[in-house]
């Protein structure tokens, strides 16, 4: 998933750095706020540790084929998420300056894509919930299964994304989703799987490193909630001011076929509606009512993210719900 | 173990490129990052269907193979890494971008292929640029420049301890692979039975081998901050340097350079 310079304009690279050196600086303070000194070797040696461990290939039963850990999730589940996240950056730093594995203006693309998702997102919002009353077996599988998978679906999605913004390719949105999206489902998988085994043996070899973890960062809804409205910000309303003017995905193929980017209706209900969705959309394609101006298209993307980030935060809550009633009954 | 072992030769041999002594190599190293960065910047930032202008980006990595005598057959490797993934969305540019742009020779060439073509020049060039500086830069150079740069000390010291450690840990790695594989011959990775054992006795390792190294940083005087010793000042041959390739990248992405040297001569 390391992408190369050559696949981000220099904006968005900017803007991605921008993203995850806010980040850095942020776990950074909260390290040294921790004051343990004993944690910097220990994070040091980690990220080492994985970057030794991405080099062991591991055999995928059926499949003949052999798969990698990555250790976004890993690392944050013994060190702490703020300590992962600073260790993964010396990682895909070294990467990209020895091994020419990602790019340098695209380091931030890939910090934010391969580390900040796994160690933030996957570690505050699936690994940290699933096991804050305590470890078992199963409590890691399905933690380290489901954050590895989601995590790598967001940094796949954002791939996707910085490299369609950019305007780069000529590869339509949607094919690139389509052709993005599966493969790291398997890789997730088979990621998720390595994370579990590994936490599973040091559960059951030395416990105390898991435990003493879990202990501190406490989990913090508001926090990340805080980290993603920042983001809902740059990346709706600074990025979309980069967006490309051309067709996207849909639109390309409609054009291919009928040489118009929209379909032409011939029925009253169609009309009747379209009218309805004209009155009363606030910013009809992707502008203010009337208006062409790039503040309009600012707006839209800030609102558009805006109401996505919504509906995530509207699912966290209905499973939350979910997860007190049956903690009350039982 | 092929992989392992060559990483950490990998590794080793570019430490030891990174120490030779060369005019570049005796730049400031916040200069030589600075100026990878603005190399890399302007490279990306040309049009994708500007093939000429791009190509005169080539004046860098030329200049500084040259002058620093590092060798560009080994560089090729590198290129090998991010190659297929610029390859594979450089040639699919074409497919979906066909509009003609001008005819070669009787072959219509699309947009897509120059935009293809250009993508895969942009990644080359980006991947070379960030060759040369850590090819004429030790990484502890770099760690001290970005010091300056006051990127968190914390991420200075990650960087420079998880280097320091990756050989070390990797041999580690080698070893235990090796000593698998030697009783699972027929087999094409770790088995997934024992995938946490595996796995896990090498971080415990790590744990261990983490502790020993804060006992020894504790007697060398470490008390939870690192203190860098200064290099050397900025001269001013080292401004000169980020000025001069400042301004050929700017006339190169700004002008019609190619055009201008034409048009002196016919």
């Amino acid at each position: 998933m390391h992408m190369a310079d050559a696949l981000l304009s220099p904006a968005v690279g900017g803007v991605m750095y921008a993203a995850s050196a806010a980040t850095a600086v942020y776990s950074a303070k909260k390290i040294k706020d921790e004051f343990d000194p004993k944690k910097i070797p220990v994070m040091g040696i980690m990220g080492a540790f994985v970057f030794a461990a991405q080099m062991i290939n591991f055999s995928i039963p059926g499949t003949g084929s052999s798969g990698h850990i990555c250790g976004g999730l890993l690392l944050s589940a013994i060190l702490g998420p703020y300590a992962g996240f600073l260790s993964m950056i010396a990682v895909l730093l070294i990467q990209c300056l020895l091994f020419a594995d990602g790019g340098i203006l695209a380091l931030g693309a890939n910090i934010w894509n391969m580390a900040f998702y796994a160690c933030f997102f996957g570690y505050f919002c699936i690994y940290k919930p699933f096991t804050k009353n305590g470890f078992s077996v199963g409590k890691i599988i399905a933690a380290s299964v489901i954050g590895c998978i989601l995590s790598l679906q967001l940094g796949a999605f954002s791939v996707v994304l910085e490299t369609s913004i950019s305007g780069i390719s000529e590869l339509p949105f949607g094919t690139f989703v389509a052709s993005m999206l599966p493969i790291h489902l398997a890789i997730g998988l088979v990621e998720g799987l390595i994370t579990a085994a590994v936490l599973v043996f040091l559960l059951q070899a030395r416990p105390e490193l898991l435990d003493a973890e879990a202990t501190e960062n406490k989990f913090s809804l508001k926090k990340v909630l805080v980290i993603m409205g920042i983001i809902v910000v740059l990346v709706g309303g600074a990025l979309s001011l980069f967006a490309s003017s051309y067709p996207d995905g849909l639109e390309w193929s409609i054009f291919q076929v009928t040489e118009s980017e929209e379909l032409e209706s011939d029925g009253n209900i169609h009309d009747t509606l379209a009218g309805v969705q004209e009155d009363t959309a606030v910013l009809p394609d992707y502008s203010f009512s009337g208006s062409d101006s790039a503040a309009g298209t600012s707006v839209s993307g800030i609102v558009g993210a805006g109401i996505v980030a919504l509906f995530c935060i509207l699912l966290c809550a209905i499973f939350g719900v979910f997860k007190k009633k049956k903690q009350l009954e039982s | 173990m092929g992989k392992i072992s060559d990483a950490i030769y990998e590794i080793h041999y570019m430490d030891t490129i990174a120490s030779k002594d060369s005019p570049i190599h005796r730049i400031h190293p916040l200069i030589k990052l600075l100026t990878a960065i603005a190399y890399i910047w302007f490279t990306v930032s040309f049009d994708k269907y500007n093939v000429a202008g791009l190509l005169t980006m080539v004046i860098y990595p030329v200049v500084v193979f040259s002058v620093s005598g590092t060798s560009f057959r080994h560089s090729v490797k590198k290129l090998r890494v991010i190659l297929p993934i610029i390859l594979l969305m450089g040639i699919l540019n074409p497919f979906f971008e066909q509009t003609p742009r001008f005819t070669f020779y009787g072959i219509i060439v699309t947009n897509g292929m120059v935009s293809g073509f250009t993508l895969i020049v942009k990644g080359c060039f980006a991947v070379l640029g960030s060759y040369l500086l850590i090819a004429t830069t030790t990484i502890e150079s770099l760690c001290y420049a970005l010091n300056l740069l006051h990127v968190p000390k914390i991420l200075v010291t990650q960087i420079l301890l998880t280097y320091r450690y990756i050989t070390v840990l990797m041999s580690e790695a080698n070893h235990i692979f090796e000593a698998y594989i030697l009783r699972a011959p027929f087999q094409k990775g770790v088995h997934f039975k024992v995938w946490g054992s595996l796995l896990g006795q090498l971080l415990l390792r790590s744990i261990d081998r983490a502790g020993a190294l804060y006992d020894s940083m504790v007697l060398r005087g470490y008390n939870g901050e690192f203190r860098y010793t200064q290099l050397r000042r900025l001269q001013w041959q080292d401004f000169a340097y980020l000025a001069a390739w400042a301004g050929a990248f700017a006339v190169l992405r700004y002008t019609d350079f190619l055009n201008m040297v034409g048009n002196l001569f016919v």
